[in-house]
């Protein structure tokens, strides 16, 4: 295995001429918006299951939300085999942890500084991992249970709030969740709070598909649901007979 | 971002060299196994450079791959990845995995992404979990699915595979079912022609299929093709287009 290994590392330069010099690429596949907020118990997480080749909708069963050690989810949007490297990488951070076996365990705290010094350490060299991560948690600390949510994006951006949303998202669901979002919403609030933004998006979001995946993490741990998809209202009079008063009007 | 044209074929005079495969390529899973399609045409610019290529290319007795996008950066995949599963049977003593193998072929296409133009489907079967179908798509990516469709031709298909897709075929079912297909990505797309190569792999081994173009069903504004006008005229029933 070793020998193969090695030889694994070194064809690609061989097959790439030599040269190795990446730079700043245009992304292929890539997933839409990720939306999460903090609730009374954790943090909830969602998005929807497709990913996008240009304008085609290629692929439409694609989890973009993961599970990270006991304490974190990880939400992707961007290009997506960036995305499935940096769950690479958090299988090597993860399992060393797991292997100090000193009882203690990587929050979200530091798995988001984690991958913030990955983000913006590619970005220096002009080749960035195309993705905006959204990185949730609980973890038990000295003042309780601490609730976690950040995000931080291709350029190495990064922050923390107690409700994020990537892409279009930005543009559609942020301003829902500044209007809405309390502290101690229960789980049932924040779904409905959560498919509010799901469905603006579904509307108005070119490349977002009706199949979405909710996520909720707790001190409890950690739990993905299956896909589902949200029902559409089309039932509005004006929508029925725009051109009537106005031919040729959109 | 226009996607089509990464894999459509560029202008080049015939003689600037560069082979793409415009392509159709399709994988399934069936009851038993896979079955992988390919068209055959191999263009460089507007002159097809070989019409009997062959896009299924061999990884393991178990493993094989479609190849669409630049012939010269797929080969070369695969030409590594052989070698690689390779050196990994002896080395373990039994035959590689698909799953092993496919992301094989995912390592070399995102650590050299800004370089290559290939899209791959990757399917085999192994004794772990059966017949096995894995994309992996320009930049990367790997997704393991039901069934898969790529190259230029794909263009066509997303309607029909939603439309017509059906999970647990048998395996006489699969053939047939991506041979209409392939074809009826051929009818409409300019990169794509020639033959359509089966690969079907099970349980039982391998088994190679050649289905001509001049034995493919007919599609829309199609015709039954002749030796000649004389044969249709002197059959007596012509369908003559008086002035």
């Amino acid at each position: 295995m070793d020998g193969s290994h090695a030889n694994a590392a070194s064809a690609p330069a061989a097959a790439g001429g030599g040269e190795g010099m990446q730079r700043t690429l245009n992304p292929y596949v890539t997933g839409n918006s990720v939306i999460a907020m903090k609730y009374k118990d954790g943090v909830i997480m969602a998005c929807d299951t497709g990913a996008s080749y240009g304008s085609t909708l290629r692929y439409k069963s694609v989890e973009r939300i993961k599970a990270v050690g006991k304490h974190s989810l990880i939400g992707g949007s961007g290009e997506f085999s960036d995305f499935q490297e940096i769950l690479r990488y958090l299988d090597e951070l993860t399992l060393s942890d797991h292997m100090w076996d000193d009882g203690n365990s990587l929050g979200p705290k530091e798995i988001h500084a984690y991958l913030t010094r990955v983000m913006y350490n590619r970005r220096n060299k002009f080749d960035p991992l195309w993705n905006s991560l959204v990185l949730g948690g609980v973890k038990r600390g000295p003042k309780g249970d601490e609730k976690y949510l950040g995000m931080v994006n291709m350029i190495g951006t990064h922050f923390e709030e107690n409700h994020i949303a990537t892409g279009f998202g930005n543009h559609m669901a942020v301003p829902i969740l500044r209007g809405e979002w309390r502290e101690d919403l229960t789980f049932e609030e924040a779904v409905k709070l959560i498919e509010k933004c799901l469905l603006v998006l579904l509307y108005r979001d070119r490349s977002s598909i009706n199949k979405f995946q909710i996520a909720k993490i707790t001190t409890e741990g950690s739990t993905i649901y299956p896909p589902y998809a949200l029902k559409t209202n089309w039932g509005f009079s004006a929508f029925e007979n725009p051109s009537q008063g106005a031919v040729g009007t959109w | 971002m226009d996607a089509s044209s990464l894999m459509g074929s560029s202008s080049d005079a015939p003689t600037s060299g560069e082979h793409r495969m415009g392509t159709t390529i399709v994988g399934v899973c069936y009851n038993g196994g896979v079955v992988l399609a390919a068209d055959s045409r191999t263009s460089t610019g507007m002159y097809v450079a070989n019409r009997a290529s062959d896009k299924i290319s061999q990884l393991t007795d178990n493993v094989y791959v479609c190849r669409s996008g630049s012939a010269a950066d797929t080969q070369v995949i695969s030409d590594y990845v052989r070698y690689f599963l390779h050196q990994h049977t002896i080395q373990s003593g039994q035959p590689a995995t698909v799953k092993v193998a496919s992301n094989l072929v995912r390592l070399l296409a995102y650590q050299n992404k800004s370089m290559l133009q290939a899209g791959m489907i990757v399917g085999g079967w192994d004794k772990y979990e059966g017949g096995q179908i894995y994309s992996v798509p320009l930049g990367g990516t790997i997704l393991r699915q039901p069934f898969a469709i790529g190259g230029s031709g794909s263009s066509y298909l997303y309607g029909l595979m939603d439309h017509e897709w059906r999970d647990g075929m048998t395996q006489e079912e699969a053939e047939k079912f991506v041979v209409k297909v392939v074809s009826l990505a051929i009818a409409r797309d300019g990169a794509s022609g020639g033959v359509v190569r089966t690969v079907t792999i099970n349980a039982d081994g391998v088994k190679r299929s050649f289905h001509p173009g001049n034995k493919l069903p007919l599609w829309h504004e199609e015709l039954e093709p002749q030796n000649s006008l004389l044969d249709i005229l002197a059959a007596g029933n012509p369908d003559a287009m008086v002035q």
